[in-house]
């Protein structure tokens, strides 16, 4: 029982850490591709978007071939910083990471297209900044919409397995989140651990998944 | 001068393309710009405010220098000093009333919270009766009073000159009038310049001290009410001005 709350607890993490992260940088890059124009906005609106079509088996080996020991960028972090992603926990966050970015990044472009460009325009005019612009009109009127992309980023990243377990493997303790978990109990015949790993997160799924439903855009947020 | 403006500026879209071609000069505190949709009112308008950079020529107000383009001058929306009323205010959504007259009085990268208060504010908010609905959204408002929030939100900084983009046009016939008179005295007591560009003959009977009728992004003709604009000026624009 204590290893069901273990990868609870691990699953929790690695899902937030990697919800946070998808955050700002979906965030960022939506903003970007809704307000920019340059030449190959489509094309890496596409290249962004590929994680939410790809199996997550590929994103995985990928990823093992971009961060691995045999790779310049995996050599370049292990001997300036002698940090090693492979197996870890940190890698898992970082699976989790490109897997859940397209679902933060996509809602965050409709909802920062969606905001009356008038409004911008009549902030900068009454003598507000263009970052303070950004702070308290784009954003506030485009967050509905980005926080459900959150959530649901949030549940696909604590669902995450195909590129977890390529990446950071499936070490008790260490780097097993509770969909790893599911499979192994299964293949070891443990139907009771199974049974309580599935429950657990079927709920916090659904728990998600209601509050982003309850989030969805259309409303104006008091603030 | 009050207002002297010379701006060039071509606008593409697909085949079609829309050349604004615009010289006028004034030193009435109220001039009107006045033309059919299309005839390059608003892009007039976003010009003078820095939303739309012309390709050619220069904007001054009062002597002062908004935009250059031999000189190389160009100041930023928020450096300009001017009061903007949109068409159709837009007011933030996300704001109660109080929250969007003050608007411009905040410099922060965050919204200040409900119920703080500025003396300017308030004093807008009693000048136009909206003290009950301070705490309000637009989204709760009636015509009328969304355009009477914007115009505070416009003045309450104090600005040089106050751009005004077909005012009255969202407004039933009724209100129409009485906004219209509410305007016109609220200029005349503080004593600010207005630019209004408008459709409607109504606008033009009551603030066209200096009025300038555009057609094709051009200027087609020009009239003021009490003629005080030198002979010279007249002929240096090359039109017909009239005398009411």
């Amino acid at each position: 029982m204590e290893s069901v709350w273990m990868a609870l607890a691990l699953s929790l993490k690695v899902a937030g850490l990697a919800a946070a992260a998808t955050t700002i940088l979906g965030v960022a890059v939506g903003f970007l591709l809704a307000r920019a124009s340059f030449p190959g906005r489509n094309v890496l609106d596409t290249l962004l978007t590929l994680p939410m079509v790809l199996p997550p088996t590929v994103l995985g080996y990928y990823l093992l071939v971009l961060l691995g020991r045999r790779s310049a960028l995996g050599t370049w972090l292990l001997e300036e910083f002698g940090i090693n992603l492979i197996f870890t926990w940190q890698g898992a966050v970082i699976a989790a990471s490109v897997v859940a970015f397209p679902l933060v990044f996509k809602p965050a472009r409709a909802a920062f297209e969606s905001v009356d460009g008038q409004l911008e325009q009549a902030a900068r005019v009454l003598g507000t900044s263009n970052t303070a612009v950004f702070f308290r009109v784009t954003l506030p009127l485009a967050w509905r919409g980005i926080l459900a992309g959150v959530l649901l980023s949030f549940a696909r990243a604590l669902g995450e397995f195909g590129a977890t377990l390529m990446v950071a493997g499936s070490i008790p303790g260490k780097t097993q989140t509770l969909s790893i978990a599911v499979y192994e109990a299964v293949q070891a015949g443990q139907d009771d651990v199974a049974n309580t790993l599935v429950y657990i997160i079927s709920a916090v799924c659904v728990a998600v998944l209601l509050t982003a439903g309850h989030l969805a855009p259309g409303r104006i947020a008091r603030r | 001068m009050l207002f002297d403006i010379d701006i060039r500026k071509t606008l593409q879209a697909g085949s079609r393309s829309f050349a604004l071609n615009l010289q006028l000069q004034s030193s009435s505190q109220r001039i009107v710009i006045y033309g059919p949709s299309g005839a390059g009112k608003s892009l007039t308008l976003k010009a003078v405010a820095g939303l739309l950079r012309p390709e050619h020529g220069h904007i001054r107000l009062n002597g002062r220098t908004l935009f250059d383009q031999r000189a190389g001058v160009n100041l930023a929306p928020q450096a300009r000093q001017v009061g903007y009323l949109f068409q159709d205010y837009a007011l933030f959504p996300h704001l109660d009333v109080r929250q969007n007259i003050a608007f411009g009085l905040s410099r922060g990268w965050l919204n200040p919270r409900t119920g703080v208060r500025h003396d300017a504010v308030e004093y807008w908010l009693r000048a136009f009766g909206l003290e009950t609905m301070a705490h309000q959204l637009p989204d709760e408002l009636s015509g009328g009073q969304r355009q009477r929030v914007a115009l505070a939100r416009a003045i309450v900084a104090r600005p040089r000159a106050l751009l005004l983009d077909e005012p009255f046009a969202a407004l039933d016939l009724s209100l129409r009038h009485t906004m219209r008179r509410e305007l016109s005295d609220l200029q005349q007591h503080l004593q600010i310049p207005i630019v209004l560009i408008t459709h409607d003959p109504q606008d033009v009977e009551i603030f066209g001290d200096h009025v300038f009728q555009l057609r094709d992004g051009r200027l087609d003709a020009q009239e003021t009410a009490a003629c005080h604009l030198p002979a010279s000026e007249a002929l240096a624009c090359g039109n017909t001005t009239i005398c009411r």
